[in-house]
């Protein structure tokens, strides 16, 4: 067990994963887990603007301020798009649970169908959001 | 016969009779985050650059109150699933990953308290 991983040890290893040529069930499988993770980080700016939006006009304004910015809004671009990406990737793992969609080719198109419908959902959710912001 | 420690038992490694817990709420958060997070997003956009009179005459309808509970209720417990399998998976120390572990179930929490009692605030 855990001597296992002392230096000396002669068990041979898997292929490290460099070795692999990068598939779309790998990277989307990897992205999934990316957006997860950059999906928590980003309720923390969803729970600083409830709290801020609690606490006065003045909390909010920062808040708001914040959101606004270049980064604020780059920060938004970054999770629009993980939010669509784990949202319909999630999706796909369900069914996955359920039993279905794992004949190779399904799972190639099921793929694509994520990347196209979370890339169009994003550019969509930017454009209504950018219209109904200039109004 | 029990064929582990007592503080194996405790931290729930093995077969502690729950192992299908874990999996099972992860989906069910995520068959119910769908709609939440269908809604977040079409509500952020509607939103975008609300002052904070019409954010929070927004906040406090009852639909929206509800929904935003349920959403930060839903995504705090599927993030603190989900982040500690990630932790699982790529934190080597033991110690280390039982800290990890902890701090992100506490933040969760935390944060989970944290916007439900502001959407209160703003809504009652």
């Amino acid at each position: 067990m855990a001597t296992d991983r002392a230096a000396g040890s002669s068990r041979p290893l898997s292929p490290h994963l460099q070795i692999y040529r990068p598939q779309l069930t790998s990277v989307l499988s990897i992205l999934h887990r990316g957006t997860g993770v950059a999906l928590a980080v980003g309720t923390l700016l969803l729970v600083w603007w409830l709290v801020a939006a609690a606490t006065g006009p003045a909390a909010y304004a920062t808040a708001q301020g914040f959101i606004g910015s270049w980064l604020g809004l780059l920060l938004l671009l970054g999770w629009t798009f993980a939010l669509f990406f784990h949202l319909c990737n999630g999706i796909r793992h369900l069914f996955w649970d359920a039993g279905y969609g794992f004949e190779l080719k399904t799972v190639y198109a099921s793929g694509w169908a994520v990347v196209a419908t979370a890339g169009g959902l994003t550019v969509l959710a930017w454009i209504v959001g950018l219209v109904m912001r200039g109004s | 016969m029990a064929m582990r420690s007592s503080l194996g038992r405790v931290r729930g490694l093995g077969s502690a009779k729950e192992g299908v817990g874990h999996w099972w709420m992860q989906r069910l958060t995520a068959v119910a985050l769908i709609p939440l997070g269908l809604w977040f997003a079409a509500s952020v956009i509607a939103h975008a650059g609300a002052d904070h009179a019409a954010a929070t005459a927004w906040l406090a309808t009852p639909c929206t109150a509800i929904a935003m509970i349920l959403l930060a209720v839903a995504t705090f417990y599927h993030a603190a699933l989900g982040l500690q399998v990630v932790i699982e998976d790529y934190v080597g120390g033991e110690w280390l990953r039982l800290a990890l572990i902890a701090a992100v179930k506490l933040a969760c929490v935390a944060l989970a308290v944290a916007a439900v009692f502001a959407v209160l605030k703003i809504a009652l």
